[in-house]
């Protein structure tokens, strides 16, 4: 044969591959060994397979497909000799895995190999064994293996133990003939094995209760003393790593202990000498050490209570924290935090060196450290901390600004004192990392600003100061700009003065400056600048002095490009220009936002109290008041919902001027008209809401749409009256261009008369939903009046063959707008031919009711004579007015 | 249980991997990719523990050592002791050190096989096996000895040198 026709060695292929200077060149080598090896491989050219498969593993490692090389694995290892079988093995775990049938023709290899009495056939046999073991192989050798545990020479019983460990992974059931000879391995002198052994019985008490048991009583004691031993045996070079005597081994035998000790007393207290002793004499100047001392920490943490050890434990974790090594620091926080549910005092004594860890030049290792210190505040430390925090987050590294800021406005909201801090904290932080604060942050220092009346006149102020050194910060420049337009009045009049306060003097035109920064800076995206000019409105009517200011500043914006500005700049423009009666009661200040219903938003959890007030207004009039501030809280989180941002947060700025308009109302006719002319401004709401393109999924939207039929239908008069009274008289008159205001309610005007004749048909004949030739199902509608978006569906079903169906369900789908409620059925057994029925009740909410017809989607499965049927069908028949 | 145990250039290219739950070939230099993506990135004197659970599954650590051109992955479970991890990386080179007398990238890419017996006298399926490093240097040389032996008998001289000429 040609000793040139299987190609290159091994060497020169890796000469060759090396040499290449591009991947196409790699690939072009790597292809012609390819096809090289297999042509070699088809003529069965045994000489060369050896060297074959050694170059197929190179190129394996490449990353290049080698399944061709397989069967020669398998031929390899049948063969004889020990260099074929050697790589034949080396191949078998690299090329191929467990999942892969070729592998079954190898189980007899390997028993063959098992017993071979070459012992390092053996030791080949038993490592790939222990590399691709599948059940299967481990129900067939585990005999074999098990033999192997008592082989003379420990390198193979060491390799056995561990392919014990794998045999009793893939089949638990073969632990118990293991338990014994492990036990033996426990008495081993030998380090490698006794190291094995004891993996093996870990292991063993992993997956069986027995073994565990078995240990626990037999073994605990000697392991006790082999640890003594080896913690106490005297400098041995061959198993030293780092000065420390074979810290694999003291690691092993604490493992065992743990899981030994764990849940028993009587077991953990007979370790607890040792333990101490290991966790006190060890030398901690190494890793070896401290990788020992890092394994006693997590076996005291979890054997039973021993006080005076866990105190010992954690103050090893704080050493480590002082450590100059970042791998020790790290596995410490990483201990710590884990310690945590154990023992929460003990880790508060090291809160400072916590804290110190956090200023870390190393990333992970900062990051652990803020997660453990955000789980050590409490109330009583939250201020320092704070202030430490703040403090490193001024000379923080920026890519880290956004996890320090987010966890400390996280500590702070959920551990303020009182809310004078709160705002502190938040502007400091706004003011440093404002730009990588979150949406939801800012909106809850809004809604806990409203929720502070006496701290108004103080937040806008320090807003201002705070504006003056960082405009840079949108965030903070959008809370500025909202509180200004709030409560810019207060910032000119120093009202509201708190005794630690600096008097500062601005004027009107400083205030407007603010807002002209905001709106003018290049930085500032479209929902500043929109929150921007609603507070210039507001401004208009506080600072008179301005307005003409204000007006110039508006015009600029009509011509832009963003249709929200756009249409804000026009429209403020013309509130302004034309209808400057009205303008003080348009903008005046928000009502105060509900706080509990916010942070019940924030936490995803929608209170129920917003899904019923709605109706428990019907009932009590004066409880209006409480639900007008849930919408528009509601209306407020829209915007922080993850929906087209900048239209949806308008919509909400737009009401809350909106509301202005009904505050006019009920200051202009105090007293009785209050109620109802909070009634128009829900009505004025859900106008707007139904106007708006945005989904109408939301709860609120649909409680808006209640309220507003149920106030139709109570007191349609005086409703219509108190909306449409004052703004008759006020804005008529003066009725140039129409504005969208006027829109509105001429929609206003046009929408109830709708909804009413909606109303009065609410007798709906039933329909036939659906019909085969086996089933018949047919609809009753119901609705209840105050509620013409929710419909009652009653379905019967009726069997029409003359078998009877079992194990009856239905299935209804309906698209996004609508809510589907199925009711259990009456019973999942169909009697026969009619003679019987199974009603069950939908009820289907319609969020475009009156603008959409109801359509579902319906599947029926049930079993006839124990076959599996199902039919599915389109239902669009419903009457059109539900 | 150890997962993967790496080495890598520091230019990317493996120049060995073994995985111990089986991935197959693409899965594996994706993995190498990622990891390597991770590890040429990260500053020195930071420490040498790195999440690894968006690549090898929950609750999956990786500790690394760069030695001159190489990197030296393990990729372990929850059940191993980091720190007893980063011993192991010492005591796989300082093994390898011994078996090439002063071990160089080029030694690992021309003894492929030779690399893969001596991790497999160290890492056996997954779990430690041996962590004297003169223990594994007896049993490799023992195994060399006999691949020499049966070699020199063997009909075609694949090698001029036992182990280098493969």
């Amino acid at each position: 044969m040609n000793p040139f026709s299987s190609g290159t060695r091994l060497r020169d292929m890796i000469r060759a591959i090396r040499a290449c200077k591009t991947a196409a060149e790699e690939r072009a080598v790597v292809r012609k060994e390819c096809a090289d090896i297999r042509a070699s491989i088809n003529e069965n050219d045994q000489d060369y397979s050896h060297r074959n498969l050694a170059k197929l593993m190179f190129i394996h490692m490449l990353g290049y497909p080698t399944h061709f090389g397989q069967m020669e694995c398998l031929k390899l290892i049948a063969s004889p000799g020990f260099p074929e079988k050697r790589i034949g093995y080396l191949g078998l775990m690299l090329l191929l895995d467990e999942r892969q049938e070729v592998l079954m023709l190898v189980t007899n290899s390997l028993k063959q190999d098992l017993n071979h009495t070459n012992q390092y056939i053996v030791g080949l046999a038993l490592c790939a064994l222990g590399n691709i073991c599948s059940a299967e192989m481990a129900r067939d050798l585990a005999p074999e293996v098990e033999r192997l545990l008592q082989f003379r020479d420990p390198n193979i019983r060491k390799k056995a133990a561990l392919c014990s460990v794998r045999i009793i992974r893939k089949v638990p059931d073969l632990a118990e003939n293991f338990v014994n000879p492990a036990a033996a391995l426990l008495k081993e002198k030998h380090h490698g094995v006794l190291m094995t052994g004891v993996q093996l019985c870990t292991e063993l008490c992993k997956v069986s209760i027995e073994a565990l048991e078995f240990f626990r009583k037999r073994c605990t004691e000697a392991l006790v003393r082999t640890l003594r031993d080896v913690a106490n045996s005297p400098y041995s070079p061959e198993y030293d790593v780092a000065g420390i005597t074979d810290p694999f081994l003291h690691i092993r035998l604490l493992k065992l202990l743990r899981t030994l000790g764990h849940g028993d007393a009587e077991a953990s207290d007979n370790m607890n000498d040792i333990l101490a002793q290991v966790a006190s004499k060890t030398e901690s100047n190494k890793n070896a050490g401290n990788a020992i001392l890092y394994e006693c920490v997590q076996t005291i943490m979890s054997i039973e209570d021993n006080g005076g050890l866990r105190v010992l434990a954690i103050n090893i974790l704080g050493r480590f924290l002082s450590n100059r090594d970042n791998n020790i620091r790290y596995v410490a926080l990483n201990m710590l935090m884990r310690a945590m549910t154990v023992d929460t005092q003990a880790v508060q004594r090291h809160r400072a060196t916590i804290l110190e860890c956090v200023k870390d030049s190393d990333a992970s290792i900062r990051k652990r450290a803020l997660e453990l210190i955000y789980l050590l505040v409490n109330e009583s430390n939250v201020k320092s901390l704070t202030k430490e925090l703040i403090e490193y987050l001024e000379v923080s590294e920026e890519e880290f600004k956004g996890d320090l800021s987010a966890k400390i406005c996280s500590i702070v909201e959920k551990f303020y004192p009182e809310k004078n801090w709160y705002i502190d904290q938040m502007l400091k932080v706004l003011s440093e990392a404002g730009n990588y604060v979150k949406n939801d942050v800012w909106y809850a220092l809004i809604v806990v600003i409203t929720n502070a009346p006496a701290l108004h006149g103080y937040s806008v102020r320090a807003l201002y100061k705070a504006f003056q050194t960082s405009s840079e910060q949108e965030n903070l420049v959008r809370v500025a700009v909202w509180c200004i337009g709030e409560y810019g009045d207060l910032l000119v009049t120093n009202t509201g003065m708190l005794d630690l306060e600096d008097t500062i003097t601005v004027t009107e035109s400083d205030a407007v400056d603010v807002i002209e920064i905001a709106i003018k800076h290049h930085l500032s995206d479209v929902t500043t600048k929109t929150m921007a000019l609603i507070a210039l409105l507001k401004l208009s009517s506080r600072f008179p002095s301005c307005s003409e200011r204000i007006q110039a500043m508006m015009v600029q914006h009509k011509g832009s490009l963003f249709l929200e500005l756009q249409q804000r700049s026009l429209e403020f423009g013309s509130i302004i220009q034309k209808h400057q009666n009205i303008r003080p009661s348009l903008v005046e200040r928000m009502p105060v936002l509900d706080e509990a219903t916010f942070s019940g938003r924030r936490g995803g959890s929608l209170p129920t109290s917003v899904s019923t007030s709605g109706k428990a207004s019907l009932n009590i009039p004066n409880g209006i008041a409480k639900t007008v501030a849930a919408p528009l809280v509601d209306l407020l989180d829209l915007s922080s919902d993850d929906t087209p941002a900048p239209t949806s947060s308008s919509t909400a700025n737009l009401l809350q001027d909106l509301l202005g308009v009904d505050s006019t109302l009920s200051s202009a006719e105090p007293g009785n008209t209050m109620q109802p002319s909070k009634a128009g401004a829900d009505i004025l709401l859900d106008l707007l809401s139904i106007g708006t393109p945005a989904p109408l999924q939301n709860g609120s939207n649909s409680m808006n749409g209640d309220l507003l039929s149920t106030q139709v239908n109570k007191s349609p008069v005086s409703s219509l009256d108190t909306i449409s009274l004052p703004s008759s008289v006020s804005v008529q008159p003066s009725l140039g261009p129409p504005s969208s205001m006027m829109d509105l309610l001429d929609g206003f005007g046009l929408t109830p008369p709708e909804s009413v004749t909606e109303e009065k048909g609410s007798e709906y004949p039933p329909v036939v939903a659906f019909e085969s030739g086996s089933l018949k199902i047919v609809f009753d509608f119901s609705k209840k009046p105050e509620s013409p978006q929710m419909t009652n569906i009653v379905a019967t079903f009726t069997n029409l063959t003359p078998n009877t169906f079992t194990d009856f369900l239905f299935q209804a789908a309906v698209p996004k707008f609508l809510q589907l409620h199925l009711d259990p059925a009456s019973s999942n057994t169909l009697p026969a031919s009619g003679n019987g029925t199974i009603t069950q009740t939908l009820r289907v909410t319609n969020s475009q009711h009156g603008k959409k017809a109801l359509v579902m989607r319906v599947r029926i499965g049930y079993k006839v004579d124990g076959k599996d049927a199902s039919e599915e069908g389109h239902v669009n028949n419903f009457p059109r007015s539900l | 249980m150890i997962k993967a145990v790496m080495v890598m250039n520091t230019q990317g290219k493996p120049r060995l991997a073994k995985f111990y739950d089986f991935q197959p070939v693409e899965k594996q230099q994706e993995l190498i990719r990622s990891v390597f993506s991770v590890l040429c990135s990260r500053p020195e004197n930071v420490s040498n523990f790195l999440e690894a659970d968006s690549f090898f599954g929950p609750e999956s650590r990786l500790v690394y050592k760069h030695y001159a051109t190489l990197y030296f992955v393990l990729v372990f479970d929850s059940s191993e002791n980091e720190l007893a991890m980063l011993d192991l990386i010492q005591v796989l080179v300082e093994t390898l050190d011994k078996c090439f007398s002063n071990v160089c990238e080029l030694d690992i890419v021309f003894n492929y096989s030779k690399m893969q017996t001596v991790l497999d006298e160290i890492v056996f399926g997954g779990q430690v096996l041996e962590t004297s490093s003169s223990e594994v240097m007896k049993a490799v040389e023992d195994i060399s000895k006999l691949d020499a032996a049966s070699n020199s008998i063997s009909l075609v001289p694949k090698s001029v040198s036992g182990w280098r000429g493969r």
